[in-house]
């Protein structure tokens, strides 16, 4: 059998397990922080996007590459 | 009109199965021009529905809902306070309504892949989300220049305060990379990979599926592809899921870019 494809993929799935790790260290975080003070939802929030956007770069970044490269 | 439909049976021609791929998001140009295929229509048919769907909400407005102006208000009250008011901050209202209409838009784009007639969701060619992120960052360049003038906007954006001067050789050009050529690209990505791999693993899974039950021989082969399209369904449901939730992100994270540019502090 004969199996024909790009190995970046393999690469890539390497890649995603540290913004895998990062944004669910940053969710969980972000809901025991709610959990303990649910009235400061909405400053912890803005604050999660933007960890959530940039850690989430990396994985992104590494799709493009995976593709392009 | 023959091209608007998905060729979800590509073996139908003859010939063993060939798995869905990457050419299968590649649609070829109709009505004679060279420029006008079914992707650009149903983004055009997108956005007829955002318009007439926010007319229709906003007509005839009573102190007492019904259910249309119910639904209506729903959706504004989730952007403008779970977004607006919540990313933004106080000068949130001059945004709403590009984020309200840019949310109902996406919206509508992502859940075309599970709409019939359509089965595509247009942000899975990523020169569309490529467009939206570029609007996306001239309005918050254009926002951030006009709360504070170029040079203090450009100030604010690249020198963060608190850095020691002798680090501005290293923060300035990450700052700029992370802060006008990262962001947009990766908000553009970011939404382009999650419909295009959506759009493939529902394309593995029906395709696969109707190879399966119509061409495989043997029994097993034939339940399984039973099994795998009858499974089809509920990845429907994760992706009408994965839709909304790349929409609201895309808009959180749009409104949260305009905030940084139009905040004092970095």
């Amino acid at each position: 059998m004969e199996i024909t494809g790009s190995i970046n993929m393999i690469g890539y799935a390497l890649a995603t397990v540290g913004p895998a790790l990062g944004i669910a260290w940053i969710f969980s975080s972000a809901i025991t922080g709610i959990a303990r003070q649910p009235e400061a939802r909405g400053a912890m929030m803005s604050a999660v996007y933007i960890g959530f956007a940039v850690t989430e770069a990396l994985a992104i970044i590494a799709i493009a590459l995976a593709f392009a490269l | 009109m023959g091209s608007l439909t998905l060729p979800l049976i590509p073996m139908a021609g003859g010939g063993g199965y060939t798995p869905p791929s990457a050419d299968d998001f590649i649609y070829d140009p109709i009505l004679g021009t060279t420029w006008l295929n079914k992707v650009f229509l149903q983004s055009i048919l997108a956005l007829i529905i955002v318009m007439v769907l926010w007319f229709v909400l906003s007509r005839n407005l009573k102190v007492v809902p019904g259910k249309r102006q119910f639904f209506g208000e729903m959706l504004y009250d989730f952007i403008r306070n779970g977004v607006g008011r919540d990313m933004i901050g106080h000068d949130f209202r001059r945004y709403l309504p590009w984020l309200l209409a840019f949310f109902t838009f996406i919206l509508v784009n992502n859940w075309f892949g599970q709409v019939f007639f359509v089965m595509l969701p247009t942000y899975s060619l990523v020169g569309y989300a490529y467009g939206s992120a570029l609007l996306v960052w001239i309005i918050y360049i254009t926002a951030g220049i006009r709360k504070h003038g170029l040079l203090k906007y450009l100030k604010l954006q690249t020198m963060p305060e608190g850095v020691p001067w002798f680090l501005y050789l290293m923060i300035i050009p990450l700052e700029v990379l992370s802060n006008f050529i990262t962001r947009p690209i990766t908000l553009a990505l970011r939404l382009f990979a999650n419909m295009f791999a959506g759009h493939l693993v529902i394309m593995v899974f029906v395709v696969g599926g109707g190879f399966l039950v119509t061409q495989a021989d043997g029994l097993i082969n034939n339940i399984g592809g039973g099994v795998s399209l009858i499974f089809s369904f509920a990845v429907f449901g994760l992706e009408l899921f994965i839709g909304a939730l790349q929409a609201y992100i895309f808009t959180v994270l749009a409104a949260q870019y305009i905030e940084s540019s139009i905040s004092e502090a970095h």
